[in-house]
């Protein structure tokens, strides 16, 4: 599953980000695999997004969440 | 490295954790702001001594990373190189303590290079507030160097600081990166083992962000609040700054005034008065509105809010070839070209900046406005649609339109144009909202005046000083010398008239004759000074008398024709000119030295100055 796709409420963890000339940029912003996640806002028009990374806001197009593979947290309950 | 006076101690950090205000705190009003040399870019450097010891502090660009992604942040890395005279000998590093984790990221970058160094959790009362809590002393032990907990908006902490500063000689125990390859994932590995044993999130509340952002990027209600944020900008800065503005005009009147009386008459008075003053009172005129502006500006970045506009406008300006950054560079072109070139700095995009750059000229700057007042009083009649609107206010209004609209279009034209050589992309951190840091404000509002004036000022004086000179000396045209100017008091017989008259047949197609032509080459200094050489033209004596340059202009008749010169359908035609040409040197300067080159001052001279021709061509030969 990729971060672009996830709904509000969703909680996720980031698995992997894929090879992209953007791949640094995201891992230092905190989007490196473990760090659980979910999607706070969306902009009027869908697009872009803004997401809690274990707790700041970021914001980034559908394009970049595409490059970011998620999977859901199964412990605790959602 | 050769001993220094006082020991150099950088202040660094992400954006938003806080920085200039601990600045100010631990600076006081010591600091002095010069421009990095070569760049447009300001450095701040401050003073303060501990115990008896000086220290010179330098506020970095906040930057998220070590690697730099924009032109702000790879000056920010210029200052760790070996051989920099201004290494710093001591690294304050600035976090939010309510996002510990990427904010150490950059600090276990710079920790690596083993300056020795001090940790500042700022904001501590943000981070308390949401339940998070540091063990300070335990943090201090796992790394090895002095950590100190700061309110910056109350000046918490600021005293422990200095002390901390004074007696730093610490390195962190702990080496975050791997050598042979600096693996992000494994920094941030390590920053979570780290932030495991010291921080611990008792309950979770919910910020004040989480409940007001649904509202601010909302589709009907956030672009709503974001026009009406504008309007309230755009009438402070039209009305507000009308006193000031006026103030100001009436002091270097009576400067003007005095010295013409006290000195001799000779062309030594006539440079001063004519050039130089009325030079510096072109530049000085417009420190109010641009102040106004950057005060709004500030005062909305500050608070986070500006992210947000970027957020929901990002979609709509990226259609355009823009970026959603490029919406503060827009709005700022309304006051002034220059500080809103020098605000394209923080979009990492090379194309976007490129594109932000070549179209906020064409926004209608606040010195497009006295000339579109003057011709717009000259030829628009007084009458209202209606019953309700004025039909001078409109026209005012359409000029704006059209300035905006004719910087949209021509992003887009750029879109297609300008190859995309590096990766598009919008990674944006939202701030969380604080109350306004009016301090920092205010700093920032000095700071981009000082850098109009220092940026345009001196070209518009030089500007205006060859301008004197043109417009007061003519050819000796009894003396068979080839260069012998002769002073002359009829500016028909001026070097301004001859090139006025040179360019005649080229703008006679857009309704100009040679007196207009001379207005267009003056305004080269800035626009505004269009109003002031109609007055010289028409020889009047009082510049600022409107009402009589006025009737001149109105009662001109054509000699050839015997009908008025400024038809509707010329002054159309030259407000259409003034909203697209490029006739602002200190606006071309500025993109010389942001984009270290010549060639993008000159495709935008050509481009903008082509569609102004072009466009106003259209107008006069539909319209006469």
């Amino acid at each position: 599953m990729l971060l672009a796709d996830i709904k509000k409420g969703e909680m996720v963890v980031i698995k992997n980000v894929k090879p992209c000339a953007i791949k640094d940029k995201l891992m230092e912003m905190g989007c490196v695999p473990g760090t659980p996640v979910y999607l706070s806002l969306k902009a009027p028009l869908g697009d872009p997004l803004a997401f809690n990374i274990d707790g700041y806001y970021l914001s980034m197009r559908k394009a970049e969440a595409a490059q970011i593979e998620v999977e859901y947290i199964d412990t605790d309950g959602e | 490295m050769e001993s220094r006076s006082a020991k150099i101690v950088a202040l660094c950090g992400n954006p938003n954790c806080g920085k200039s205000s601990l600045f100010n705190d631990l600076t006081g009003l010591k600091q002095k702001i010069s421009n990095i040399p070569g760049t447009t870019i300001e450095q701040k450097t401050g003073f303060f001594s501990v115990d008896g010891s000086a220290f010179e502090l330098i506020d970095t660009p906040g930057t998220y990373s070590f690697h730099p992604k924009s032109k702000d942040e790879e000056v920010a890395l210029e200052l760790f190189n070996a051989d920099h005279p201004k290494r710093p000998d001591v690294i304050a590093y600035v976090a939010d303590a309510h996002n510990l984790k990427r904010n150490l990221f950059y600090f276990s970058q710079l920790a690596d290079l083993q300056i020795p160094m001090v940790l500042v959790l700022n904001m501590i009362d943000v981070s308390e507030a949401s339940g998070i809590e540091i063990d300070v002393a335990r943090l201090q032990q796992e790394l090895g160097i002095p950590v100190i907990k700061t309110n910056a908006r109350q000046g918490i902490g600021v005293e422990e600081l200095k002390q901390a500063i004074g007696g730093s000689d610490f390195v962190t125990h702990i080496q975050f990166g791997n050598k042979e390859d600096d693996d992000i994932a494994h920094r941030y590995q390590q920053l979570e083992a780290l932030i495991g044993k010291v921080q611990t999130q008792k309950t979770k509340r919910q910020l004040f962000t989480e409940r007001i952002d649904p509202i601010f990027t909302h589709p009907l209600w956030g672009y709503l609040i974001f026009l009406s944020f504008l309007l309230i900008i755009f009438q402070s800065v039209f009305w507000l700054a009308e006193y000031p503005m006026q103030a100001i005009e009436f002091g270097f009147d009576k400067l003007g005034t005095f010295l013409l009386e006290v000195m001799p008459a000779n062309w030594f008075r006539s440079l001063i008065v004519n050039g130089i003053v009325a030079g510096l009172a072109g530049v000085v005129v417009f420190i109010p509105q641009i102040a106004i502006l950057f005060f709004f500006m500030g005062l909305l970045e500050d608070t986070g809010y500006m992210a947000r506009v970027s957020f929901i406008m990002d979609k709509i300006l990226r259609g355009l070839g823009l970026s959603g950054k490029s919406i503060v560079p827009l709005i700022s072109g309304v006051a002034c070209a220059i500080p809103a070139i020098m605000a394209t700095r923080n979009i990492e995009n090379w194309k976007d900046r490129i594109i932000t750059i070549l179209v906020t000229p064409l926004m209608s700057c606040s010195a497009r406005l006295p000339v579109y007042t003057l011709l717009i009083s000259v030829a628009v009649p007084d009458t209202y649609l209606l019953g309700i609107f004025g039909l001078k206010g409109l026209v005012l209004l359409v000029m704006y339109v059209i300035g905006t609209v004719g910087s949209l279009v021509a992003a887009l034209v750029f879109k297609w144009i300008i190859k995309q050589t590096r990766i598009n992309y919008f990674i944006m951190e939202l701030p969380i909202y604080h109350p306004p840091r009016w301090k920092n404000i205010g700093n920032q509002v000095i700071q981009k005046s000082r850098s109009f004036v220092t940026e345009a000022g001196k070209i518009i004086l030089i500007v205006s000083v060859v301008l004197w000179f043109l417009a007061s000396y003519g050819p000796n045209t009894q003396s068979d010398t080839v260069f012998s100017p002769i002073e002359t008091t009829e500016i028909e017989n001026s070097y301004a008239a001859k090139f006025g008259k040179t360019i005649e047949p080229v703008i006679k197609p857009l309704g100009f004759n040679w007196k207009i032509g001379i207005a267009l080459i003056t305004s080269f200094a800035a626009r505004e000074v269009f109003v002031g050489t109609m007055s010289t033209i028409y020889s009047i004596e009082d510049e600022n008398d409107l009402v009589n340059i006025r009737e001149k202009m109105m009662t001109e008749k054509d000699p050839e024709t015997g009908k008025p010169v400024y038809s509707l359908a010329v002054v159309m035609s030259l407000m259409i000119f003034y909203a697209f040409a490029m006739q602002c040197i200190s606006t071309l300067a500025v993109v010389y030295k942001e984009t270290k080159s010549l060639k993008w001052p000159l495709i935008q001279l050509a481009y903008m100055t082509g569609l102004a021709y072009v466009a106003s061509f259209i107008v006069f030969q539909l319209m006469r």
